[in-house]
């Protein structure tokens, strides 16, 4: 990981917006970020087979810690390797 | 304990030496010596191992007791009591030794004296980073991470704040080490950067300085820049919002123009010379992030110029006929100052053959009245650098800045008929009221002449400024302040 310094004025927000929402999800690769909260893999897992079934490819990915943001190397190699992500919170 | 809290000097005899560093290998059977004989700990900065034999040897890992200590030689030996030293001394001295430690005969075989080495945490491409996990160094400004994996480099292009051109990504360390260059505080706020008007702090320019290319000596050069621009005097605002291509020229008069190495001879308007290049950039890099001013945003211009990237240089004053510049503007010579002139890119200007002023005056003349239109007069300055095979001419003659001015706008008087619209069949021109009047082209003290360049070359430049007065522009000098 890099840090620097923001050399603006800091009028807008450091985070780059989402990207727009997709009109299909044919031939996009989605991403299941298990948040490392209990049962949220059993949830995914069931997400991941319904995707699976009409086609998609599916990639996972878990957070070390529900209590805290995604590190950027996670969230970077989401945005590298998915179209489209889906975020699981369950207890 | 908390990083920035000085560690705790044990009581007794402190020595603290390197393995890489010869005078410590040397002085290893005094220590053993000293060691029997005192309480002494030994502290070593690169060698945990060393050196051997050394039973209360401790290893000084990360140069906490280093840097809060001051240690700046190895091999270094102090006297604390107390937790509180009472006395030090550096390198390889008997007889500092000996007075230290009280104890006579040490080192007989060794030579009465050897200097030491630079300890480690003084080691310039350590020290910044001590510098910042030590010295408490804290940030204003938002970090922003960017993944490992990442490309830094384009990741600061995407973020937009970059001028086309790569920049020196803005680490902390490196923030920190270039607020080392003024004496400033980093939550001073410099100017109001338009368009945006933002304030902007002494941080801000410095982490825009960074990107640029400065060295931390370049900063205050770069402040009193900033600060210089967004006056309501230069309107940096209107000259980022026109459509003409002109920018802040910087030039740089004193004695700090040598100390940080900037360029006034040779190629003085190129590339090449790092202070050159980068003050200027930093300034414009300042505009862009702080102030919001892009290209095709509020920046309208049509066409721009290459010194929109940064434009500044230094004047020659070691050969020059005249007193700086900055005396213009009331600054004694000798002070460190910064011209901001709206300005556009340089012209070439030849004349090879005239040897004496007034002919040089005429080329210079017949030159000078092309800018922006021949027709357009008294409404835009102009920066007139002369190189020294000219300058030579005004040298020898006697003729002051102030009567080449004179001479040269004399020169450009023409009858306010053949300038009026419509005059020559050509519409752009000055209104049809002004028919009457025999005008120059310079308005009093618009005419700038800097000496400047290489040494080899019959020429002078010509640096055609932006609309001036209450409309547009009007220079403004600064001094630099450290």
């Amino acid at each position: 990981m890099t840090k620097v310094l923001d050399p603006t004025n800091e009028a807008t927000p450091a985070d780059i917006p989402r990207a727009a929402r997709p009109e299909t999800l044919d031939g996009l690769t989605v991403g299941l970020l298990d948040i490392s909260k209990p049962r949220g893999d059993r949830f995914l897992d069931r997400i991941e087979e319904r995707l699976v079934e009409r086609g998609l490819r599916v990639e996972r990915f878990c957070k070390p810690t529900f209590t805290k943001p995604a590190p950027v190397d996670l969230r970077h190699e989401i945005a590298t390797k998915c179209d489209v992500v889906i975020e699981a919170l369950a207890d | 304990m908390s990083l920035n809290e000085s560690p705790a000097l044990p009581d007794g005899l402190i020595a603290v030496v390197k393995k890489d560093c010869p005078t410590c290998e040397l002085i290893v059977p005094v220590l053993l010596a000293l060691e029997k004989e005192t309480q002494l700990t030994v502290f070593t900065q690169d060698d945990p191992e060393f050196p051997a034999g050394i039973g209360k040897r401790q290893f000084d890992e990360d140069l906490a007791l280093s840097w809060h200590h001051n240690i700046e030689t190895v091999p270094t030996l102090l006297a604390v009591e107390g937790g509180k030293e009472v006395s030090r001394t550096v390198g390889w001295s008997r007889s500092n030794w000996e007075s230290l430690t009280n104890i006579s005969g040490l080192g007989p075989d060794l030579p009465d004296q050897r200097p030491g080495c630079g300890s480690l945490s003084v080691d310039p491409s350590i020290s910044p980073d001590l510098e910042l996990r030590f010295g408490g160094a804290s940030f204003t400004a938002r970090c922003v991470e960017f993944a490992a994996l990442e490309d830094t480099h384009e990741a600061l292009f995407n973020r937009g704040w970059t001028d086309g051109l790569p920049v020196v990504p803005p680490s902390e360390v490196r923030v920190a080490a270039m607020l080392k260059g003024t004496t400033r505080s980093p939550a001073d706020i410099v100017a109001s950067i338009p368009p945006d008007l933002a304030p902007c702090t002494v941080e801000k320019v410095a982490i825009n300085a960074v990107m640029a290319g400065c060295k931390p000596e370049y900063l205050p050069v770069v402040l009193a820049a900033v600060e210089a621009v967004c006056t309501q005097t230069f309107n940096m605002h209107g000259l980022l919002a026109t459509t003409m291509p002109h920018a802040p020229v910087l030039v740089v008069n004193g004695p700090i123009t040598e100390q940080i190495g900037m360029n006034s001879g040779n190629n003085v308007l190129g590339q090449g010379n790092r202070a050159n290049s980068t003050i200027g950039r930093a300034v414009q890099l300042v505009i862009r992030n702080v102030g919001g001013g892009r290209p095709g945003e509020v920046d309208r211009a049509a066409f721009g110029s290459p010194g929109k990237v940064g434009f500044c240089f230094a004047e020659r004053e070691k050969d020059s006929p005249w007193p700086p510049i900055s005396t213009m503007y009331g600054f004694p010579a000798g002070t460190n100052t910064v011209l901001a002139f709206p300005g556009e890119a340089p012209r070439n200007l030849v004349d090879q053959l005239s040897r004496d002023p007034d002919s040089l005056a005429r080329t210079y003349a017949a030159n000078l009245v092309s800018i922006q239109h021949p027709k357009l007069v008294l409404g835009f300055d102009a920066i007139l650098a002369v190189a020294p095979d000219h300058s030579r001419v005004f040298k020898e003659s006697g003729w002051s800045r102030e009567q080449l001015a004179s001479r040269i706008n004399e020169l450009t008087v023409r009858p306010g008929y053949e300038l009026i619209r419509g005059a020559g069949n050509i519409p752009e021109g000055i209104p049809e009221g002004m028919k009457d009047l025999d005008l120059p082209k310079f308005r009093e003290n618009g005419l700038h002449i800097v000496h400047c360049g290489g040494a080899a070359g019959l020429f002078s430049a010509i640096i055609g400024g932006w609309v001036n007065g209450a409309m547009g522009s009007d220079p403004v000098c600064v001094e630099i302040t450290p």
